[in-house]
């Protein structure tokens, strides 16, 4: 038995050497593929994994417990550190919550925008998704080829918002922002040119002996499974379940957009695979359906709701009452009525919910994070047991986890 | 007199309060005859205390005692295929309670019902990994962040916080700080209970930075020599904790790093 309080490793009841001809291994939370700070702890049979248990809470930081203590405003730059792969759909799924609670709705504009943006963020975290998925079974040139397009992406998201990774670039009730000139060419620009280098990533992986071998019949769950272990997203919709949020419980302009949900009934971490890419075609034909909407629309980029949301900067400096009540909602922070919700967003990983309670203080009483990837490591413990030591890496890809909304 | 400070909730609280103000409330609108979630309450019958629609969804309120029945019910008849979220709300402070909730989702009707149960401090709550497994992880962190227990359970252990950590840290009396075995938690593991005296409250922390080190760190702006004192005749002002009953930190304590 070692002593828990010097300073040596130490591991909670763990034996590694079993009397049945079993090992028990840690797998992280220092493994490169591990996608960030995972312990997982397997027990082998030879190469057969018989038991995992995920281990979480190494990147834990109390995201919840900092939301009651800040006001609503103050919390968004703090849901960027969830799922920091894909910023703006953790700003949006807060403000859309937050919108919800209010009874308040962002101008055109700013919806416009705001899809603009998710659908950018979007193609960025599956864009990373099969750079690290590929990296991880051994695909390395992928790795290179995707995050070029990732940095094109990327710089799109900086020229707006001037940040690369932590974007805070949704408000409550809007956008600070307007689109910087010429922005919407360097879009056009760069969706023109996306599909070109999907239809490369396929052209190396789809029909690669390799890739098919190490991922078909890799990861399977069937779509009651994956209903019942709270699978969401790709991971859903991999299982043969049609079920997007985008289409299902529209939010802000995907009701008007024409777009087609892929489904795969292949269950496997293939099919998933293929959906990723397919969804990426799709997030080009949405921008694609954007860009002409955006010059119809008023200039207005935030909602008008003076009890809640700060009045435009130029009325704050030309209107006395604007600025006074610009003052009391930054330094008292907004009061939104009783009462609570849930809403749910359709975020690369899968559905991203925030349920916030409030009891018409400026503090959250209860801020509860859904995050996709927790119910995802989660079903680890199952689909782990009985594949080789090989696929572990292939099926924590698979997955798509990020332990920033893991851990939260 | 000095200002009192509640002890049973100590979150952030509002600093300017209307006591003429009277928060409004989401609205809560009637379950209408003939839609989805008519349905849903009928099927339920006098399982749900209450029921009402707020924002989209039906909240429905139950005994918390009958909790695996109806959710057993809402899968199994209602087609509530999926436990989306699971947590609860501490009201203890209120209430002497905890409020906890069960979101569920039904794909084919795209309908959302949220369950909301009561339950007192020392209760437990039946488990519904039988019906959802989604529930493992998340009645696994109910318990760790609030202390609820959670019965027929496979595996009921904390799964954020460490194995051997003491206290919940989403209850409203525990400080967004910590506590203070949150404080000393490295220090008691890796050396030993008997270690705080010897580092002292002012090293615990490897991430704090004296304001007068010339040493470790550059000034820039307005660079000075290596070593300088800079303090500019101020003397150093000690952390103070408040006494507990076991250990005076501040009286045992030693300054590590003296300033002439």
């Amino acid at each position: 038995m070692q002593q828990p309080n010097k300073l040596t490793p130490f591991f909670e009841n763990l034996n590694f050497e079993r009397e049945n001809n079993t090992m028990v291994i840690n797998f992280g939370p220092q493994h490169p593929s591990a996608h960030g700070q995972l312990r997982l702890v397997l027990e082998l049979d030879g190469e057969l994994v018989t038991k995992a248990y995920p281990d979480i809470g190494y990147l834990h930081r109390g995201i919840e417990k900092m939301a009651e203590n800040m006001m609503y405003n103050e919390f968004l730059p703090t849901t960027d550190r969830l799922d920091y792969i894909a910023s703006t759909s953790n700003n949006y799924a807060y403000a859309h919550a937050v919108e919800k609670l209010l009874g308040i709705e962002a101008p055109r504009r700013a919806q416009v925008i705001r899809t603009m943006l998710l659908e950018i963020n979007r193609i960025i975290s599956h864009l990373f998704f099969l750079a690290t998925h590929a990296l991880d079974v051994g695909a390395m040139s992928v790795f290179l080829y995707a995050f070029r397009e990732r940095e094109f992406a990327m710089d799109l998201m900086e020229d707006y918002c001037g940040a690369r990774l932590t974007h805070s670039a949704v408000r409550i009730g809007g956008v600070p922002l307007d689109l910087p000139a010429g922005w919407i060419e360097k879009l056009a620009a760069y969706i023109e040119k996306l599909p070109e280098a999907v239809k490369m990533y396929e052209d190396l992986l789809t029909e690669n002996r390799i890739w098919k071998m190490r991922l078909e019949n890799v990861g399977v769950i069937s779509g009651e499974e994956a209903l019942n272990w709270g699978c969401t997203g790709v991971m859903l919709r991999g299982s043969g379940i049609k079920y997007d949020i985008r289409k299902e419980e529209p939010y802000e302009l995907y009701s008007e957009l024409d777009f087609n949900i892929p489904v795969s009934d292949r269950c496997d971490s293939y099919g998933r695979y293929r959906l990723y890419m397919e969804e990426m075609k799709e997030s080009v034909k949405i921008l694609k359906q954007l860009i002409p909407m955006y010059p119809e629309t008023e200039p207005q980029l935030m909602a008008h709701a003076p009890q809640y949301i700060s009045a435009p900067k130029e009325e704050i400096m030309t209107q006395n009452y604007a600025l006074m009540q610009h003052f009391v909602l930054v330094a008292q922070g907004m009061r939104p009525p009783k009462g609570e919700v849930y809403a749910p967003t359709e975020s690369p990983k899968g559905e991203l919910g925030f349920y916030i309670k409030s009891e018409g203080e400026p503090y959250a009483y209860r801020l509860k994070c859904r995050a996709p990837s927790f119910f995802h490591t989660g079903l680890l413990q199952e689909i782990l047991v009985g594949t080789y030591i090989a696929d572990v890496v292939t099926i924590i890809g698979t997955t798509n986890i990020v332990f920033g909304e893991v851990d939260r | 007199m000095r200002k009192y400070t509640p002890k049973d909730n100590v979150q952030a609280k509002a600093y300017y309060t209307d006591r003429f103000w009277v928060a409004p409330r989401v609205p809560r609108e009637e379950v209408e005859e003939g839609t989805h979630f008519a349905e849903v309450v009928a099927a339920l019958g006098s399982l749900a205390k209450e029921a009402h629609i707020e924002i989209g969804q039906l909240v429905i309120h139950i005994n918390a005692g009958e909790n695996f029945q109806v959710i057993k019910m809402l899968k199994e008849q209602c087609g509530y295929a999926q436990c989306s979220e699971q947590s609860a709300v501490d009201y203890l402070a209120k209430e002497g309670e905890f409020e906890l909730f069960y979101q569920l989702l039904n794909v084919h009707e795209a309908k959302r019902v949220r369950v909301v149960c009561r339950i007192k401090k020392d209760e437990a709550i039946e488990s519904i990994v039988p019906l959802f497994k989604s529930a493992n992880f998340a009645e696994r962190e109910m318990f760790d962040m609030f202390g609820i227990r959670v019965n027929n359970h496979p595996f009921l252990k904390r799964i954020i916080m460490p194995d051997d950590w003491e206290g919940h840290p989403l209850l409203k009396t525990y400080p967004l700080q910590g506590d203070e075995f949150a404080s000393w938690y490295e220090v008691d593991k890796i050396f030993g209970k008997e270690y705080r005296d010897i580092i002292g409250p002012e090293n615990r922390d490897p991430a704090r930075i004296d304001r007068y080190d010339t040493k470790r760190f550059s000034r820039i702006g307005y660079e000075v020599p290596f070593g300088a004192d800079i303090s500019g005749g101020e003397t150093e002002q000690p952390i103070e904790y408040s006494e507990t009953f076991m250990v005076n930190y501040n009286k045992s304590s030693k300054q590590l790093d003296e300033r002439k």
